[in-house]
Parts: structure tokens; sequence; C-alpha cells
């Protein structure tokens, strides 16, 4: 039990009368990278939105490390160790890179409450080595993020979840908007976290990159958990035909 | 050196192409204004509008002209210290004329003197008890009614989700009501001595100037300022980001009624007696200083320099006009043109910013 990172037992979200979300059952475990796949409204943003409390869940259980966790903002998910980069960028447009991948959590040279003067230099130096590792290629730090192309403002959130290396990070289409170089190196971060042993759930729906990155794909399909594939047993082939729905699966799937 | 100082992964960066901050369009209207003024002067008056002309003086400003301009707008700049931090963390402040009134009318209770040429003060508002404070007393009243005042609108705008147009509004109203049922529509007069040196000669300058100062690098180095400019531009990322919105917009709205509050105190012993219609349109004028100086109404964007910039834009063209001789509803007609012209250029360099030229 004690290698489980995440695991999630009949997890359902209703809007209205819709149900993007059915009895959802998944389990992570400590240094494994899962894909999250699925067509459009297959309900893997919502059950990423679940898990980080981005929106509060119907019914349903989350246990994070062992412990139930109800989250109620995703402040304290984040807290907690879940560092999420979310499809649309949690990022402040008119601040420049730095500030951005600090954003609520900054250094200081000198503490006082609200007032507390800002370690700028230490944030900037930090920044730099973040986004050398990462390979972003930038031109200039100090450039407010609303300047920049699709591609370096997506490195820049995924610069700073990387950073501050966390319990557990989740990536909701993460290279959507990238161009080739810029996908590649983001690639290369997420082996990086695999190989530094951290926990992974990607969202894409990108093949390849899923069968080059991952170890299990779990298939979404109309708000259920339709697969539960390993990726050494199964093929582009067989997890499409999830995706379609031209494989069935049994109900009450449970995705360890 | 110069790439490996701005970014990272070897790109170009190019500093001498770098875009110029929005404050230098606004300091070269400013001095177009004032040299348009100055050859306005000279061919239709033969007299300079900056430069002293008198025989008689010598100096090489004409001292009156640069001190009106400096003093005649210092209160509303006090506001638009205040009123620009607000803007610039994504809300608006229409609070601030009526909170400077019913702070004008509180504040000055407490510093009235007892005896007006030997005679007891005939607007006298407490018993004697409360006559002949020391200084600091109506001061600490003045800024205590502005925090009260901003911790209320800000709790409205932070945790009743009300628009900040909105619950401003009603603070604006309900201030106004304040400063008129106090003393039952009377103005209050006769402070003592010491409190009337607060606001004579430059003095509402220097206090303007040493708030803005103060403030301009609060935004710059501090916690307070980044979540300002963070909260103005992308409210759900911050939120998400762990920044304490609600709390941080209580505090912008407290900060920017606080000085609203000194503003009131300033311009009482200034005047000399408080009105309960006083700081009408005041925060107008304030959010116009603001909009000149680059302050983007959409947040995130702005700077204190900007606003004081815009403080001088607004002051230059009341004395221009008064120089000239010419009609004062002129003033407001232009006023209102450099309002809609400063935003319009504001999201032209916007757009032209965005679309990568130069």
């Amino acid at each position: 039990m004690s290698d489980i990172v995440l695991k999630t037992e009949g997890l359902t979200k209703y809007y209205g009368g819709v149900h993007a979300l059915e009895n959802a059952n998944f389990m992570l475990r400590k240094g494994e990278h899962v894909a999250i796949m699925g067509d459009n409204g297959a309900g893997k943003s919502t059950f990423v939105r679940q898990i980080t409390a981005v929106e509060q869940r119907t019914s349903g259980k989350v246990s994070f490390y062992g412990n139930e966790v109800n989250f109620k903002t995703p402040l304290e998910a984040r807290e907690a160790g879940i560092e999420t980069v979310f499809q649309n960028l949690a990022l402040a447009d008119d601040l420049d890179v730095p500030s951005n991948l600090f954003l609520g959590r900054e250094r200081f040279l000198f503490k006082l409450g609200p007032f507390s003067i800002l370690d700028s230099k230490s944030m900037r130096a930090s920044t730099r080595d973040a986004l050398v590792k990462t390979g972003v290629k930038i031109p200039n730090l100090s450039n407010s993020i609303r300047r920049m192309s699709g591609g370096q403002r997506q490195c820049v959130a995924i610069a700073r979840t990387a950073t501050f290396a966390s319990k557990l990070i989740i990536m909701d289409e993460p290279t959507a908007a990238l161009g080739v170089a810029e996908t590649a190196q983001v690639e290369n971060i997420i082996r990086n976290i695999k190989a530094n042993g951290e926990p992974l759930i990607l969202i894409s729906h990108n093949m390849r990159q899923v069968f080059d990155l991952v170890d299990r794909i779990v298939v979404f399909r109309r708000g259920r958990i339709v697969a539960n594939l390993k990726k050494t047993e199964t093929s582009g082939e067989e997890v499409v035909q999830y995706i379609t729905g031209a494989k069935q699966a049994e109900e009450n799937i449970l995705a360890a | 050196m110069a790439t490996e100082t701005h970014g990272v992964g070897g790109l170009v960066y190019d500093k001498s192409k770098r875009e110029w901050p929005g404050e230098v369009n606004v300091l070269i209207a400013l001095v177009v204004m004032v040299a348009l003024f100055e050859i306005l002067g000279w061919i239709f008056l033969h007299d300079s509008f900056l430069f002293n002309t008198r025989p008689d003086v010598h100096t090489l400003f004409n001292n009156q002209r640069l001190s009106a301009i400096f003093v005649q707008l210092a209160v509303q700049g006090i506001i638009a210290v205040g009123v620009t931090q607000v803007i610039i963390s994504g809300g608006i402040d229409l609070s601030s004329g009526s909170v400077l009134g019913a702070t004008a009318m509180i504040s000055m209770s407490f510093a009235q003197t007892a005896l007006v040429n030997g005679n007891p003060n005939p607007k006298a508002i407490f018993g004697p008890a409360f006559m002949d404070l020391p200084i600091i007393i109506p001061v600490i009243v003045g800024l205590a009614c502005g925090v009260i005042a901003g911790m209320i609108s800000g709790g409205l705008v932070a945790y009743t989700k009300i628009p900040p147009f909105i619950a401003t509004l009603a603070m604006m109203v309900a201030a106004r009501g304040v400063s008129r049922w106090w003393s039952n529509g009377n103005p209050i007069s006769f402070p003592t001595a010491e409190f009337n040196s607060i606001g004579t000669g430059i003095r509402p300058f220097l206090i303007f100037l040493g708030v803005g100062i103060l403030f301009q690098l609060i935004l710059w180095f501090t916690k307070y300022g980044k979540h300002c400019y963070a909260v103005g531009s992308n409210e759900e990322a911050s939120r998400i980001s762990g920044i304490k919105v609600d709390r941080h917009k209580v505090l912008t709205y407290t900060i920017a009624a606080m000085l609203a509050g000194l503003a009131a105190v300033v311009i009482i012993s200034k005047q000399q007696t408080a009105q309960a219609g006083m700081g009408m349109m005041y925060e107008l004028d304030a959010i116009t200083m603001a909009v000149i100086g680059g302050v983007s109404l959409s947040g995130g964007r702005g700077s204190i320099i900007g606003t004081f910039l815009g403080f001088l834009i607004l002051s230059v063209i009341i004395s221009g006009f008064i120089f000239l001789g010419v009609n004062a509803y002129y003033q407001e007609m232009v006023k209102g043109v450099i309002i809609a012209g400063a935003v319009v250029l504001d999201q032209w360099r916007q757009r032209a910013g965005s679309a990568g030229r130069k």
C-alpha cells in the first residue's frame, strides 16, 4: 500500500445533468508515469480538475500518499505537493519570467508582511538555472510574458512545475501548442522528471509521445475509464480502438 | 555579454531595439504641451509661459506659475497615488472624492481652536475638551477614517464579489451622506495654527511627492507591489499560484482610501475649512491622471511615475489656459479629448507590441 501516490475511488462529477466523470477508480504508484488519453469531452480534464480541486467533485474518494484528502482550493492541493500545468496556462501576462516562476512563492531579502522586500537577484538567478536545465530559449527574461510565443510561455509554465520539485506532477496537454523543437524540450523535461523518480500524470493526444514517455496508458471515454493498458502489452491500434469505442471494456474497470 | 545577461538559450537580444517604457511617451506629450503653451504665449501675448519675464524679479523661471502647476492639483494627486494601485490590481475606486469629503468633516472637528480673535469658536463641533488638540490627533483621525472606508469597500469587492465599480459607487454615495450628516451640512472652520501649517505653500505638493515616491518604491520592490501587477494581470492564475487575492484587494482599497484621508487632511489644512461638498469629482481627476499616465484600466500595467506625469499634464493644461486667457469651459472639453486620446494611443501601442513590431 505504501507505494501508492494517488488513489481515486468512485470519483464522479456531474455538471447539472451532464455526467462528465463517472465512477473513476484510478491508482498511481511511486515513480510511475501514466498517460491519460481519450477523445474531446471524454472526461480527462474533468478528472484532473477534481484531483487538483479546481472544481469540487460530486462524489468519490481521493487519497494522496495513503491519506484521504479533501482539498478545498487549488492552493491546498499545491501545498500538499501536487503541481499542475493547466491547459489554459496559469501565467500573469504582464509580469516577466522570474516573477511568473516565483508567483505566490517569492523570495525575500527582508520580511515585513505584505511589504516584504523581494530578492529579485536570487529569483532571477534561479530562473536562469531552471530555464537552462529545461533548454528553453528566451531572449530577455525581463520581457513580459505577453510578448512571448505560445511555446515559450508553455516552457515557462513547465519550468515552474519542474523547479518546485513535488510529490506529483500533472500536465494537461503540455505540448498541444508547441513547435517541433519545443515539443522535444518538453519531452526532455518529462524524461528528467522520470529519472528523478517523480510520479507524473500526462494528458496527451499524441500517440508517439505517449508511447515514448510513459509506463501505462489509461483511456477515458464518455466520462468513464474504459482501459488500463501497460505500454509494453499494448499497441497504438488497441489504444485507438478503446478511444473510439470500437473496443468495449467490462464495467467499472480499476485503473491500477 | 549583452545576450548572456538578458536571456537564456542563446537567442540574440538587441538592447537598442528595446521598447520604450510607456512613461516616456507621456513625458514627451508633457514636453510638447509645455512647448506649445510657450510658443502660443510668445505669439499672442508676447510673454513666456514658463520663464520669468519681469525685470524686477531675478529668477530663471516664473516661480509663481511653477508653484501653481505643482500645488493646484496636489490633493487630487495624493488620491491618484492610491487609485493607481487599485487600477493596476484590476479594480477601480470611485469613492475617493466622497471619502475625502467625509474625512475632511470628521478630521476638522478634531483640529479646531478654542478661541477665534478672543471669542469662542463659532463653528465649534465638540466641547472645549476637544479644542486645541495636538496636530497629530486630527491627522490620525483622518487616516483612520480613510482606513475604515477602505476596509469596507475592499471587503465588499473581495468577499461579496460585487464589481468594484458598484462597490465603490455605493461607498461614494454613502460617504457623501456621512459628510453632509456630520454637521448637518454646515462648514467646520477655524483650525489651530499648527494644523494650518500642513497645507501652506508648496507643502501639499511635497506630501504628494513623498507619498508618490514611497509607493512607487513599494510597487517596484515589495511583495505587495508584485501582487498588484499579478492580480491585475491574471486574477485566476494569481489565485492558483497561491496569492491571497482577496486579502490583497482589501489592502489595496484600504491604502487608496487611507491616501484619500491624507488628502482630506491636506486640503482642510490648506483651505482652513471643511465643507460637506469637498472633493466632489476628485476621484475622476485622479482616475484621469492615472489613465493619461498610461495606467491600463484593464489592470496589470502602469506606474506611479506615469500617474505623476499625468498629474503634470492636467495641471499644465489648467495653468496654460489661464495664462492664455482661454475660457475655463474649454479646459473641460480639452481634458475629455486628452483622456480619450491617451487610451486610444495606449491601445495602439499594445497592439503594435503584441504584433511583434518594434
